[in-house]
Order: C-alpha cells, then structure tokens, then sequence
C-alpha cells in the first residue's frame, strides 16, 4: 500500500464548507486505496465530527471561525485531529452518543442524535481536550490497514 | 433539492435527484418531502438510489419525513447503496422502516 504525508485541510464554518472539506480529504487519501466501505467511514466520521463543529461549537460569536483537519496515516489505520477556536465542548468530553430507544411510537422517533453514536462505533482512541483557547478531537480510523487487525 | 414524484394506485414513488443527503441540505429535504407527500395516500416509497451518501442529519430528515406522514400512512426505502444502508444499519433505524433492495421490488411487494 502506498504511503501519504500527513496532511491539513482548513474549512471555514458551514455545512457546504463540511462537504467541501470532506471532498478534498477523500482525495487526498486516494494513493491509500481504501475500500467503499473504508472511505465511507472516513466520509461519515468526519461528516458528524465536523457538522458538529459548525452546529455548536461555533455560534454567531465566531462568525468567521474555521476548523483544520490534520491526517496522518500509519500502520494502525488513519489519525484525524481535528481544530477548532469555538466553544468549549460543555462536558470537557465527547457525548457518549447512545443509541435512542426506537421501540417507541412513531412521534417519539429520534430525529437526531445518531452523530456521536457513530463516531464512537467506528472511530477508537477519541480524545477530546481544551487546549487555550482551541477546542481539539483526535481520533483513529482503522483503515488503511496493511494487514487488517482488530487493533 | 430534486425530487420527482410517480403515483401507481394508492403508492407514492418519491426519488431522490441528488447524490447526498447530508447536514447542508436537510432542512430543504424536508420541506421539499412535505410538498411531495402531501398528495400521497397510503404508501409512500422513498428511492434513493442516486443518493450515494447520508450523515445522521440526513437520517434525521428521513425519519422526520416519515413522522410528518403521519400514523395513517407508510413510508418504505428501497435502492440503498451500501454506504447509506450502513448509516440505517449501525443507527438500528432499518428495523423502523421497510427497506427494499430496489423500487421493483418494493412495488411487487406492497402492491399487495
């Protein structure tokens, strides 16, 4: 498999700058070969991750706010840690993200909340620190893999 | 946000003319899902087999749609890429609808 230097990507703050970002990451891991199923990882963790940002982190106080992605690939899968200067994450950690009750009636059904269930289901390591004033999540994705491990 | 709208009998066949339903687009989804669906009687499927990528506001809209249907009327999926019916699988949100491999087969089954 072909290895790549790590790289940054930086996206201003909106929804449309998300799917941009997420365009020019996929691309930039084109040399790695990835599976659909592994770019599709890749794509949705990120996609939560980073919309998450947009719909939190940064309200009208940062109007100009941006958020930098920094990848670097190794033996053990694909490391993001991703940037921000918005708000502080309430709980100093990631929201747990648990999978809501669907056998409920039909009014009840969750409309949202799935974001952080499935970063936690498919990314490991995720880590999460305030540091000055920079909101900072790490994480690994285990792709890319030379030989595919439980690691 | 494209979407085009067939009607057999008491079914709504709504499909999807984009490639992503994602956080940018949600909120339009929905609204273009109402305008859609406001007509449909007792079946609406929704195709998504242009649709190559979801995130979870775009299950969100999806799942919004079908509670705006209402307890009176059914929504189905049918042509999910792996990729989107990945999202429904981990989010466990396949086992609240009917999912179809293609439009076909959801008409040969819920024409019934």
């Amino acid at each position: 498999m072909a290895q790549i230097p790590p790289f940054e990507v930086s996206i201003r703050c909106s929804e449309f700058a998300v799917r941009e970002g997420l365009r020019q990451i996929i691309g930039a891991l084109g040399p790695l070969e990835l599976d659909k199923e592994e770019a599709g990882t890749v794509e949705l963790v990120l996609a939560e991750a980073l919309n998450n940002i947009v719909e939190h982190a940064h309200s009208a106080q940062h109007p100009n706010g941006c958020i930098e992605i920094l990848c670097w690939h190794k033996v053990d899968g694909l490391h993001l840690q991703i940037s921000d200067r918005g708000k502080e994450m309430s709980s100093h950690t990631p929201a747990l993200g648990k999978r809501a009750p669907l056998d409920v009636s039909l009014d009840a059904l969750p409309e949202g909340g799935f974001g952080w269930f499935l970063i936690h289901d498919l990314a490991k390591d995720i880590l999460y620190q305030r540091v000055n004033s920079e909101n900072r999540l790490s994480m690994r994705l285990a792709v890319g893999l030379d030989f595919p491990c439980d690691c | 946000m494209q979407l085009s709208k067939q009607t057999e009998d008491a079914l709504c066949i709504v499909s999807v003319q984009e490639e992503r339903i994602d956080a940018a687009v949600a909120l339009a989804f929905k609204d273009a899902m109402r305008a859609q669906t406001d007509g449909c009687k007792d079946i609406v499927v929704l195709d998504l087999s242009e649709v190559q990528f979801i995130d979870s506001s775009g299950l969100g809209a999806i799942v919004s749609a079908m509670k705006n249907l209402g307890v009176e009327r059914k929504m189905a999926l049918a042509g999910l890429n792996p990729t989107v019916e990945r999202v429904f699988h981990l989010t466990r949100m396949d086992t609240v609808f009917s999912v179809f491999t293609t439009v076909d087969g959801a008409l040969a089954e819920l024409q019934h």
